[in-house]
């Protein structure tokens, strides 16, 4: 039997200055539906979720909500009101309140509130949805996870029907993702309505039951989850029959230790974010990689190699100099480059000029005094725009304009701007899609092969393997193993992960 | 012909978008009410002041005298909003402690000495030093201790007038001598007033420090985002820092100007309310009063719009206790047109109007 439709979108558009960004696109949820929707950066699923939730308004098109009602929606209070709700990839909670409090701040009545009754009623939402954590708690003293959960659970506590997820899991580490599922799938059951945005393809076909496609602002397709095979659905989002990633797998060129010389060594460095210390050195020309769970220092190894956190011990040595690399621009200086995990707050700078931000490194390793002309800068920003395929409308378009993989490549554009001679990128794939992933990827394997040396950190440990010729092993803050050679193997970056006590 | 109509609807948006307009078109509005209601608020004329020099007097001209030192406080309030994402609001209380020390120097220790005490150069260098030290103490709350950026000039703002006393002992020095009122009035000879070409003198290397330095950039990357600077490299503590101290090099040839107009000081009254007109300046000029982006053109115009509109009032004769009262109508006015959010609104208003147009000349 058909299950009742929650939601019709049919024929939207909507365009900002210079973009069409949605072209008669149609979109279908039914009660009890985990419908995925899918498309590379760029493709209108932002765009499209905004107009749902009223943060846009279309241009033309029509909505109709149970029972073929229309509905206008024309702010985000609106689209709340009709039962529309959305946790985003971003936590847009407050850190600094109570989870009871974030639950039902906004939408008390009246000027009075029982706390007790509040917090009794939060007690009783978390525990139906099986989330363990106190109603009275700090929300910032709580994990992303539980974080985007509690998000979740305020949205249910508004009675919602329609629950978008905007890209919910990727900053969760594996059994955090399983809980959300559970959630999810539990909400499901409920005959919530639930729009799921993701990068993740194994997470679409563990939980979804449809899939739309959008590519360039237009609707692709609606499939059925098992009628469409995941590189089916990877070439639909990137409209070409997909070779590359097969391409690029297993194409590692063998990395010969012996032959080239240590550019970057560290002994028993150690930062002020609690990890152990840790020896660590790179080759020219090498592409190796911290991998571990989340939480687990990959991140603070290279912050402390970059002296982006602050250094407490260590030797460092580059080309077999003995240096001192106390922040940021002491590394730089060495030839050291870090394209950080967090985009958002350590990469961008979200109202300056691409130009700007492609320069800024470059600019502020050549001195105070030694300002680009405009001309010198735009040539070196175009230079970079048209090498990373960077789709933006000019060089003066504010980078927050972007999406996110756009601006990830002006990030990457800036630190290749400094031409470094170790580069170090801590996720550089995260949220972006897949044709973009891959670029980097190869565009990584390139810069080796010209001698740069090269730190690859992602979640992803596919990603690693095609990309890396080593593999450092965190655990609990802790240097726990090397991987190299035939050792590259998913089971047993695994098995180091997960293993007990080496030896 | 309809290409035509097209590229000035982009420039006419175009220029709604651009900060400076605002300014500007407040400037042109004062002067087009001017101009309407009373022609001879333009009029210039020619005369001997009480030196006998041939000297400019005019509505105009007093706008641009006395519009000086404002609009050479604007830069540095500019600055330091853009870095700190807050505003001074000591530099008032710092323009009557740079002034008092200027007294101080040139007086000595008797308040009515019949000679200078010391080089007036002397007396404008250590007038700098002091000025920036006290930016440097209010640097060093907010960019090391992270206070926020008013409540840490707070402290100056209260203390600033005592210390400008208690430099003088509490006296009222007065300056007898004419090369030294010259910087605040006339240079003999030439007709227009002393403080517009310091004023314009610092224009000029504000614009060439901007040309031949990163500051800009630096100033922007770290009022927009301080992670990001320091991963880039930065040091967004010492940039902040820097700013207050530049401030305070503004605030001493402000208070420098201020003392040689009349060649003493009032300790409570001197440069009073200015550094409220200052952060209007920075705001006029469609700046963002939350740090980041910044334009000092739009400011030092802000600052001429504030002082045009002074003076326009004293024109009406509006009563001096009320003058206040008819800036806050006109500044609500300006600060909420120049909002963000109403210039899109105006110019989504303007692009309909033009669109009836086009299809009219289409058909």
């Amino acid at each position: 039997m058909q299950a009742k439709t929650l939601l019709e979108m049919r024929g939207i558009y909507k365009s900002f200055p210079g973009v069409k960004a949605l072209k008669n696109v149609d979109f279908t949820l039914h009660e009890g539906e985990i419908h995925a929707l899918m498309g590379e950066n760029g493709a209108g699923k932002s765009t499209l979720i905004k107009v749902l939730t009223g943060v846009h308004v279309k241009d033309s098109g029509d909505i109709f909500l149970k029972g073929h009602i229309p509905v206008q929606i024309r702010s985000p209070q609106e689209a709340q009101n009709y039962g529309i709700s959305t946790v985003y990839q971003e936590i847009s909670l407050c850190p600094n309140l109570t989870v009871a409090e974030n639950i039902f701040i906004g939408r008390g009545k009246g000027a009075f509130v029982s706390w007790r009754d509040m917090n009794r009623k939060a007690d009783e939402v978390l525990k139906s949805l099986d989330i363990n954590v106190k109603s009275t708690q700090q929300l910032a003293s709580c994990s992303i996870a539980v974080q985007q959960m509690v998000a979740i659970a305020r949205a249910v506590e508004m009675d919602c029907n329609i629950l978008i997820l905007d890209e919910p899991t990727s900053s969760l580490d594996e059994s955090e993702v399983a809980k959300l599922f559970k959630l999810m799938r539990d909400l499901k059951s409920r005959g919530v309505g639930i729009i799921f945005v993701t990068h993740f393809l194994d997470q679409v076909y563990e939980v979804c039951d449809k899939i739309t496609v959008l590519r360039d602002g237009k609707l692709v397709g609606e499939y059925e989850i098992e009628n469409l095979p995941r590189v089916q659905l990877v070439s639909k989002m990137l409209g070409k029959e997909l070779d590359d990633m097969a391409d690029i797998k297993n194409d590692v060129p063998t990395f010969d230790e012996k032959k080239s010389e240590i550019v970057y060594e560290a002994e028993e460095l150690c930062s002020t974010e609690g990890i152990k210390p840790f020896n660590f050195h790179i080759r020219k020309g090498e592409v190796n990689g911290f991998t571990g769970l989340l939480g687990s220092g990959r991140s603070e190894c290279v912050r402390a190699i970059f002296g982006a956190d602050k250094v407490t011990s260590g030797r460092v040595k580059v080309d077999g100099k003995p240096v001192n690399i106390e922040k940021p621009i002491d590394a730089m200086k060495q030839g050291i480059a870090y394209l950080a995990e967090d985009r958002k707050r350590d990469g961008i700078v979200g109202d300056l000029s691409v130009r700007d931000n492609i320069i800024l490194a470059l600019q502020v390793k050549k001195g105070f005094f030694k300002p680009f002309s405009k001309a010198e800068a735009t040539k070196f920003a175009d230079e970079y725009i048209k090498l990373l395929d960077i789709k933006t409308a000019s060089v003066e378009t504010p980078i927050k304009s972007l999406s996110g993989g756009n601006q990830q490549k002006v990030i990457l554009g800036r630190w290749l701007l400094t031409h470094p001679k170790y580069l170090i990128l801590d996720e550089p794939t995260r949220g972006i899609d897949v044709g973009t992933k891959v670029d980097i990827q190869k565009l990584v394997l390139k810069l080796a092969s010209e001698g740069m040396s090269i730190t690859f950190i992602s979640s992803e440990t596919d990603e690693m393997l095609r990309t890396c010729s080593r593999l450092l092993v965190m655990r609990d803050r802790k240097l726990v193993g090397e991987l190299k050679g035939d050792q590259l193997t998913q089971n047993s970056i695994m098995n180091t992960i997960a293993g007990g006590e080496q030896e | 012909m309809s290409n035509k109509t097209k590229t000035e609807g982009n420039i006419i948006t175009a220029l709604f978008r651009n900060q400076i307009f605002i300014p500007i078109a407040a400037l042109f509005i004062l002067a087009l009410f001017n101009f309407i209601v009373d022609r001879s608020f333009f009029k210039i004329t020619i005369g001997p002041n009480s030196d006998g020099n041939p000297v400019l007097s005019g509505n105009i001209i007093s706008i641009i005298d006395y519009g000086s030192e404002l609009a050479i406080l604007a830069i540095g309030m500019t600055l330091v909003t853009a870095a700190s994402r807050g505003q001074d609001i000591s530099v008032g209380a710092a323009m009557a402690i740079a002034g008092s020390v200027v007294l101080r120097v040139l007086c000595g220790t008797n308040s009515r000495p019949d000679e200078l005490q010391a080089p007036i150069i002397v007396a404008f260098i250590v007038c700098c030093l002091v000025a920036m030290a006290f930016g440097a103490f209010n640097g060093l709350l907010v960019s090391v201790f992270k206070i926020q950026p008013m409540v840490a000039t707070l402290i100056l703002f209260t203390a600033g007038r005592s210390i400008a006393a208690w430099i003088n002992n509490n006296e009222l020095p007065v300056v007898n001598d004419k090369t030294f009122s010259i910087f605040g009035n006339y240079i003999p000879g030439i007709p227009i007033p002393t403080p517009f070409f310091i004023a314009l003198a610092c224009f000029i290397i504000i614009a060439l420090i901007m040309k031949f330095t990163n500051l800009k950039l630096y100033i922007q990357s770290v009022g927009l985002n301080e992670q990001t600077s320091r991963l880039n490299g930065l040091n967004p503590a010492f940039i902040k820092f820097i700013t207050y101290v530049f401030l305070g090099l503004c605030v001493a040839v402000a208070g420098f100007i201020k003392v040689s107009r009349f060649s003493t000081i009032n300790y409570s009254v001197t440069a009073k309310d200015i550094e409220m007109d200052a952060i209007l300046a920075v705001a006029i000029g469609g700046n963002s009063l939350g740090g980041g982006k910044f334009k000092i053109s739009a400011s030092i115009l802000g600052a001429y719009v504030i002082q045009f509109l002074t003076t326009t009032l004293y024109k009406f004769d509006v009563n001096s206790e009320a003058l206040s009262a008819y800036k806050a109508v006109v500044v609500i006015a300006l600060v909420v047109l120049s909002a963000p959010i109403v210039r899109e609104k105006i110019a989504a208003v303007f692009k309909k109007l033009r669109s009836p147009e086009k299809a009219e000349l289409k058909s």
